[in-house]
C-alpha cells in the first residue's frame, strides 16, 4: 500500500465515525413516493408521466401467508428524480448519457445551494439570474467546477395544487433563465443542477428561448438534473456532499432515487 | 293516491342489517326471454311467426299451431284488471317481508291474461297499462300501472323494488374532473339523492368545473382515483356502508388505434381506467353494496357503467379505447352475477360519441353530457340493466343486433371512407 | 250426438280405504302409500305378490314413480300406471283402471295415493310445482295455490255477486261434517261467525278458505265384479265417467271447469238426472271451486252457485248431502290423496260402510276432480256417478 492508499483509508474510517457521531448529519433530500405526489402535467394529446402506484402482491394472507409485498409501477420521472442527458433531444446523442451508462463517480459530489425562497415567496415565477449567481459567488467563492448546483426556493414546502400552481397558462414556478444555466454551464462547469420544483425549469419554461433552457442545454453539455428535491434549507450554501444514485435502468433516461446530503455538523 | 316516501330515518347502529332475500329466480330458458326485454324497458310477448298468436306464459310451441317458430315481439302494454287479491301470507322469504303485497290477473287487450303486480293507485276493475321490469333476482315480472299517472307514484313501495330511483338515496359519481359529471350531480340532486360524492381525482391540478359541481346543493367532492387502488380502499372505508347507487363514470380516452399509436401507453391507461378501475370499485364497494341490498328504503340498488357502445364493436379510429370498454362490458356481466345475491341492478348505459375534447373533430350526433344524465337517471328510475343513448348507440345496436359480423365489415368500411 | 259409451259392466270398486291424516310427519310417501296398500290389500284378502295391477299418485314420491314402488314394496303387476293430476288423480285412475279390467288386461287394481307433510316440503313443492307457475305465478308474491284461488275466487265474486257469507256456508257444513270424522284433522266447531272473522291469508281468501297441508293416504281396488262378489267385498257400480284437460283456454279467467264441457254426457250414460244424485263429493281445495262444480255438474246454472248454497242444506243428514266426510277443507289435504278423498268417501257412502258419516239411504253419489294449478287454472277435471245397494 502507498500513503495515498492509506490516507484514503483514514479518510473513509474518519468519515464514518463522524456519521455515527453526528458530526456529519445525513440529511434526505426525497420526497415520499406517494400516489398523490404531483407529477408533470403535459398537454393531454401528449404521453403522460405515470403516477406512482402500487399494487398489494400479498399480506400475509392466502395471497402468500409469510409475507407482503408490492407491485409498484411508475415513471423515470416520478417523484424525486434524476434527469439523464439523453432525457432531452439536445442530450441524445451524448456518450453514456443514459443512467445505466453515466460513471458511478458522478453520483457523488459537492454541492452549492443558492437560495432563492425569500424571491420565490414574493414572486411565483421568480428567475435565478446570472447577477443573482454573481451576488452568491461573491458571498461564498466562485462555483467549483464539477459541482451540482442546487436552488432553493422552499417550494418542496408546498402541498396539493400549490406545488404544480397549475392555471389556464400553464404552472406557475420559480426556475432559471436561459442565461443563469447557460453561466453555470458553460463558464463554470457544473455537473448537475437541482431544484424543489417538478422541474430543473421554471413552471413558464416552455416560453423561453429555448424553450425549458434547463433541459435544454444542461443535457446538451451532458449535464444532469434532480427535481422535486427536499429539505434543501437544511443544506449550507457550500461545503455539503450530496449522494445520488439513479436505478440502473438499461437506456434509462432518468429514475426516481433516494437523494442524501452529508452536511458537515455544528462542530466540524 | 301514493303517499309520498318519507325520508328513511338514520340507521339504528343496533339493528343488524337486513340479509338481502330475493324473489324466485328459477325460470325456463323461454320465459328468460322477459328479462332480456325487461332489461330494456321492453313490454314483449312471445308471438307465433306462423299463425300470429300471442303466448303466455312463455312457451317453446305455439298452443294454436304448435309451431315452434315463436319471436319475441314487442306488444301494445295495455289491459285491464280483471281479478286481484293482496297476498298477506307467502312461502317465500322475500315476499314474507314485504307483504301485503299486491297482484292481480291482467287481460291484455292483445289477447292473454297475464299475472302482474299491481300498483297501489290501480282501482279495482280499472284499465292498466303494463311495464316488464327486473325484480330483485334479475328476472322480468309484470306490473301494472294506472293509465294515469300521479305525483307520488314512483313512491310506491311494491314499484320501487323493481326500480333503483335515486330520490332518499345516497350516490358515488367517480371522476369529478369528467366533463359530465356536473349534469351527472345536477341529473341526481333534481331526483332527490341525499348526497351526491363525487370522487376527486388528482385534487393537485385544478379543472374548470370544480366550483359548478362543488355549488351543486347535497355535493360533497371526495378523492378518489379509480387508478389507485389505496384511494379507492380508503374511500370505500369511509363511505361504502351508504353508497347506495355508484356511476362508474371515470373513462380514459384517446383516440387512435393499434398501428397509429405505436405504443401501449395510452393503452395502458385506458385499460387502468376503464376496466381495472371498474375492477377495483368492485372490489372496494361491491361487498357493501350487495350486503346493503335490502337495507330499507335507501338500500343499495344499482351500480352504474357509463360504456362506449364500440365495446360491442370496434370503432377503428378509437380502436383501443374500444377494446377497453369490450373488457369493461365484459366485466360488468361478471359483475351483475356476483351483485346477483343482493339484489343489486347493474345498469350499462352506452354511448356513442360525446360532446367532449376528445371527439371534438367527429360530426354529430354526440352526446350532450346533459343528455347523458338524463338517460342514467332515468334507466334508474325505470330499473333498466341496459340503456342506449342516442341516436349512435341505438342505431349501433341494432346493427349489431342484425349481425355482429355484419357490423365489423361496416365498421371496417366506415374507417376506411374516413381515411 | 256423440257415439254412445260402452257402459262399465262387469267392473266394480272395493275397499275404500283411508289412512288417518296427520298434520306433519316424519315419514315418506313410500311410507304412506306401503300403509294405504298394505290395509287395502288385507280387506279384500289379496297377498302383495299377487297383486295384479297398481296405480299410483303422489307428489312427494320423487325421485321414484310407480316403477320404482313395485321394487321397493315388492309388487309384481302385470298393469301399472302413475298418474300426475293431483286432484284428479282419484277419477283418472278409476277410469283407466276400469278399462282394463273390463277389458282382461288386469283382474284386479289398487289404486293408491299418498304423500307426506314433512315441514318444508310444501314451500318445496309450490318454487318448482309447474314450469308455467314457476315462470309466471310463482314470482308474484309466492302466494301459492291461495293466491291463484283467490284471484279466481275475487274475479267470481265481482262477476256474480258472491259474497264470503256464500262461501262460509260451504266451509262450515263441511266441517258439521268432519266433526263426524273420527279421522278428520278439524276437530273444533266452526260458526260463520268464526269463518268470518278469520285473518285473511291472500284477499279475499281467508284462513278458513284454505285446507291444511296433511300427510296421509287413500286407496280403492277396481276389480271384476265377480271377484268381488265371490270375495264378499261391498262394492260400488261404476255407472258414468268423463274427463277433460285445458278446457276453455280462451276464458281470460277461471270461471268454469270441463266439466261443463261433458256434462251432459255423464248424466245420458248413466241415465241419471241430478235429481237422482244422493250426495256430491266434488274437489274442494278452495270453497269457490265447489260452488263452481256445484254449477258445472248442473245443479244450478252459471253464477247462480251463490243463491244454491243460501238455499240448500249440505250436511250430512241435509238435503243436499255434500262432502260428507268433511272433505279437505275440514280433513286435510294429503296431497294426491286430496284427488281420491271423495272418491274413496263415495265407494264407503254407497256401499252403506261409511259409519259415522253415512248419509240415510244413498244409493247414488256423484264425484268430481279437479287438478293442477299449471299456471292460473286447474287445468285437469272429470267426474263419475257410481251407484251400490246401500246399507
Amino acid at each position: 500500500m502507498n500513503a495515498v492508499d492509506i490516507k484514503s483509508a483514514d479518510l473513509l474510517a474518519q468519515m464514518a465515525g463522524a456519521i455515527a457521531s453526528g458530526s456529519i448529519e445525513v440529511v434526505d433530500l426525497t420526497h415520499t413516493l406517494d400516489q398523490d405526489f404531483p407529477v408533470i402535467i403535459l398537454p393531454p394529446e401528449f404521453g403522460q408521466c405515470a403516477r406512482f402506484r402500487m399494487e398489494e402482491i400479498s399480506a400475509y394472507d392466502h395471497r402468500g401467508p409469510a409475507w407482503k409485498w408490492h407491485n409498484i409501477s411508475l415513471c423515470e420521472h416520478t417523484g424525486t428524480h434524476f434527469d439523464a442527458p439523453s432525457h432531452w433531444i439536445s442530450g441524445r446523442d451524448i456518450p453514456n448519457g443514459n443512467v445505466d451508462e453515466i460513471p458511478v463517480d458522478r453520483f457523488v459530489g459537492p454541492v452549492c445551494v443558492i437560495d432563492c425562497s425569500a424571491g420565490a415567496r414574493q414572486n411565483e415565477d421568480f428567475e435565478l439570474t446570472p447577477e443573482i449567481i454573481l451576488d452568491w459567488e461573491k458571498s461564498h467563492g466562485p462555483i467549483p467546477a464539477d459541482s451540482w448546483v442546487l436552488m432553493r426556493t422552499d417550494w418542496s414546502k408546498r402541498r396539493g395544487a400549490h406545488y404544480l400552481n397549475m392555471r389556464d397558462d400553464g404552472p406557475h414556478s420559480p426556475g432559471p433563465t436561459p442565461d443563469a444555466i447557460r453561466l453555470l454551464v458553460e463558464e463554470r462547469g457544473i455537473r448537475g443542477f437541482g431544484t424543489e420544483t417538478v422541474g430543473t425549469d421554471a413552471g413558464q419554461g416552455m416560453h423561453y428561448t429555448p424553450p425549458y433552457p434547463a433541459h435544454f442545454i444542461l443535457h446538451g453539455a451532458g449535464r444532469y438534473g434532480l427535481q422535486c428535491l427536499n429539505n434543501l434549507d437544511r443544506l449550507p450554501p457550500t461545503g455539503a456532499v450530496i449522494v445520488a444514485t439513479p436505478l440502473k435502468i438499461k437506456k434509462g433516461t432518468g429514475s426516481p432515487l433516494r437523494v442524501i446530503a452529508l452536511v458537515p455538523g455544528k462542530d466540524a | 293516491m301514493t303517499d309520498p316516501l318519507s325520508p328513511p330515518p338514520k340507521k339504528d347502529p343496533q339493528k343488524r342489517t337486513r340479509v338481502p332475500a330475493l324473489p324466485s329466480g328459477m325460470r325456463s330458458r323461454a320465459a328468460l326471454g322477459l328479462a332480456v326485454a325487461a332489461a330494456e324497458g321492453r313490454f314483449m310477448l312471445q308471438g307465433c311467426e306462423a299463425c300470429g298468436a300471442l303466448q303466455y306464459p312463455p312457451r317453446d310451441a305455439c298452443s294454436t299451431c304448435l309451431s315452434v317458430d315463436l319471436k319475441w315481439r314487442d306488444v301494445e302494454p295495455t289491459g285491464q284488471l280483471i281479478a286481484e287479491t293482496t297476498v298477506r301470507t307467502s312461502t317465500s322469504v322475500y315476499f314474507r317481508e314485504r307483504t301485503p303485497w299486491r297482484v292481480g290477473s291482467v287481460k291484455l287487450d292483445a289477447g292473454p291474461s297475464v299475472m302482474a303486480h299491481v300498483h297501489g293507485d290501480v282501482a279495482r276493475e280499472a284499465a292498466v297499462r303494463l311495464i316488464n321490469r327486473l325484480d330483485k333476482s334479475g328476472q322480468g315480472v309484470f306490473f301494472a300501472l294506472p293509465v294515469d299517472g300521479s305525483a307520488n307514484m314512483a313512491d310506491d313501495p311494491q314499484l320501487r323494488e323493481l326500480t333503483a330511483d335515486p330520490k332518499f338515496r345516497r350516490v358515488l359519481i367517480t371522476d369529478a374532473r369528467n366533463e359530465n359529471s356536473v349534469a351527472l350531480a345536477k341529473a341526481f340532486a333534481d331526483a332527490g339523492a341525499t348526497t351526491i360524492f363525487v370522487g376527486e381525482p388528482e385534487g393537485w391540478r385544478p379543472y374548470p368545473h370544480r366550483a359548478a359541481l362543488a355549488a351543486i346543493a347535497n355535493v360533497a367532492i371526495v378523492p378518489l382515483d379509480v387508478t389507485d387502488t389505496q384511494s379507492v380502499t380508503e374511500l370505500a372505508g369511509e363511505i361504502g356502508g351508504k353508497t347506495d347507487i355508484l356511476v362508474n363514470n371515470a373513462r380514459f380516452i384517446r383516440p387512435g388505434g393499434i398501428m397509429d399509436r405505436g405504443d401501449t401507453v395510452f393503452a395502458r391507461d385506458e385499460f387502468e381506467t376503464n376496466v381495472l378501475g371498474l375492477m377495483r370499485l368492485a372490489q372496494a364497494f361491491g361487498p357493501p353494496m350487495r350486503n346493503r341490498g335490502a337495507d330499507g328504503v335507501n338500500s343499495a340498488a344499482a351500480w352504474v357503467n357509463i360504456l362506449s357502445v364500440y365495446a360491442y364493436a370496434n370503432m377503428p379510429a378509437y380502436g383501443v379505447f374500444s377494446a377497453s370498454n369490450a373488457a369493461a362490458l365484459s366485466l360488468s356481466q361478471c359483475l351483475r352475477a356476483e351483485m346477483a345475491p343482493g339484489g343489486v341492478r347493474v345498469l350499462n348505459v352506452y354511448t356513442g360519441p360525446t360532446e367532449d375534447e376528445w371527439h371534438q373533430p367527429l360530426p354529430p350526433p354526440k352526446v350532450a353530457p346533459s343528455a347523458l344524465a338524463r338517460s342514467v337517471v332515468a334507466g334508474l328510475k325505470d330499473g333498466l340493466e341496459d340503456v342506449y343513448v342516442g341516436d349512435v348507440a341505438k342505431d349501433l345496436i341494432e346493427r349489431w343486433r342484425q349481425g355482429p359480423k355484419l357490423l365489423e365489415r361496416e365498421m371496417i368500411a366506415e374507417a376506411g371512407e374516413a381515411r | 250426438m256423440a257415439r254412445a259409451r260402452q257402459a262399465y259392466d262387469g267392473v266394480v270398486l272395493a275397499a275404500p280405504t283411508t289412512i288417518p291424516y296427520q298434520r306433519f310427519s316424519t315419514e315418506t310417501a313410500h311410507w304412506w302409500i306401503a300403509r294405504a296398500l298394505a290395509e287395502c290389500l288385507k280387506t279384500a284378502g289379496i297377498r302383495p305378490a299377487e297383486l295384479d295391477g297398481f296405480a299410483v299418485s303422489s307428489f312427494s314420491l320423487f325421485p321414484d314413480t310407480a316403477v320404482g314402488l313395485t321394487q321397493h314394496l315388492g309388487l309384481t303387476p302385470r298393469w301399472l300406471d302413475h298418474i300426475p293430476m293431483g286432484g284428479a288423480s282419484g277419477i283418472a285412475a278409476l277410469r283407466r283402471a276400469a278399462r282394463a279390467v273390463q277389458a282382461g288386461d288386469v283382474d284386479v287394481v289398487a289404486c293408491v295415493a299418498g304423500d307426506t307433510n314433512q315441514v318444508d316440503s310444501f314451500r318445496r313443492m309450490l318454487s318448482s310445482f309447474s314450469r308455467f307457475a314457476q315462470d309466471a305465478s310463482y314470482p308474484y308474491g309466492a302466494g301459492g295455490p291461495n293466491a291463484s284461488f283467490a284471484l279466481l275466487t275475487d274475479h267470481y265474486m265481482q262477476k256474480f255477486g258472491a259474497t264470503r257469507e256464500d262461501f262460509g256456508r260451504i266451509c262450515v257444513a263441511q266441517r258439521d261434517n268432519a266433526l263426524k270424522n273420527p279421522h278428520a284433522v278439524m276437530k273444533a266447531p266452526l260458526t260463520l261467525d268464526q269463518y268470518l272473522s278469520a285473518r285473511m291469508i291472500s284477499d279475499p281468501i281467508a284462513l278458513f278458505d284454505c285446507v291444511m297441508p296433511v300427510a296421509g293416504s287413500e286407496a280403492f281396488l277396481v276389480m271384476r265384479e265377480d271377484d268381488a262378489r265371490a270375495a264378499g267385498l261391498p262394492h260400488a257400480h261404476i255407472r258414468s265417467t268423463i274427463e277433460r284437460h285445458n278446457a276453455f283456454p280462451e276464458d281470460a279467467i277461471q270461471m268454469r271447469g270441463g266439466w261443463a264441457m261433458d256434462i251432459d254426457e255423464l248424466y245420458a250414460m248413466a241415465d241419471a238426472k241430478s235429481d237422482d244424485i244422493d250426495l256430491l263429493q266434488t274437489y274442494d281445495d278452495y270453497p269457490v271451486i265447489s260452488m263452481m262444480q256445484f254449477e258445472d255438474l248442473g245443479f244450478c246454472a252459471k253464477g247462480e252457485g251463490p243463491e244454491f248454497v243460501r238455499g240448500k242444506d249440505l250436511t250430512i243428514d241435509g238435503d243436499f248431502p255434500h262432502n260428507t266426510s268433511g272433505g279437505q277443507l275440514s280433513a286435510g289435504q294429503a296431497g294426491a290423496a286430496g284427488g281420491y278423498i271423495g272418491l274413496v268417501e263415495a265407494i264407503r257412502q254407497v256401499t252403506g260402510t261409511a259409519g259415522p258419516t253415512q248419509v240415510a239411504g244413498a244409493r247414488t253419489a256423484m264425484v268430481s276432480g279437479f287438478g293442477m294449478i299449471n299456471y292460473d287454472r286447474g287445468v285437469c277435471s272429470n267426474a263419475a256417478i257410481i251407484s251400490g245397494a246401500g246399507a
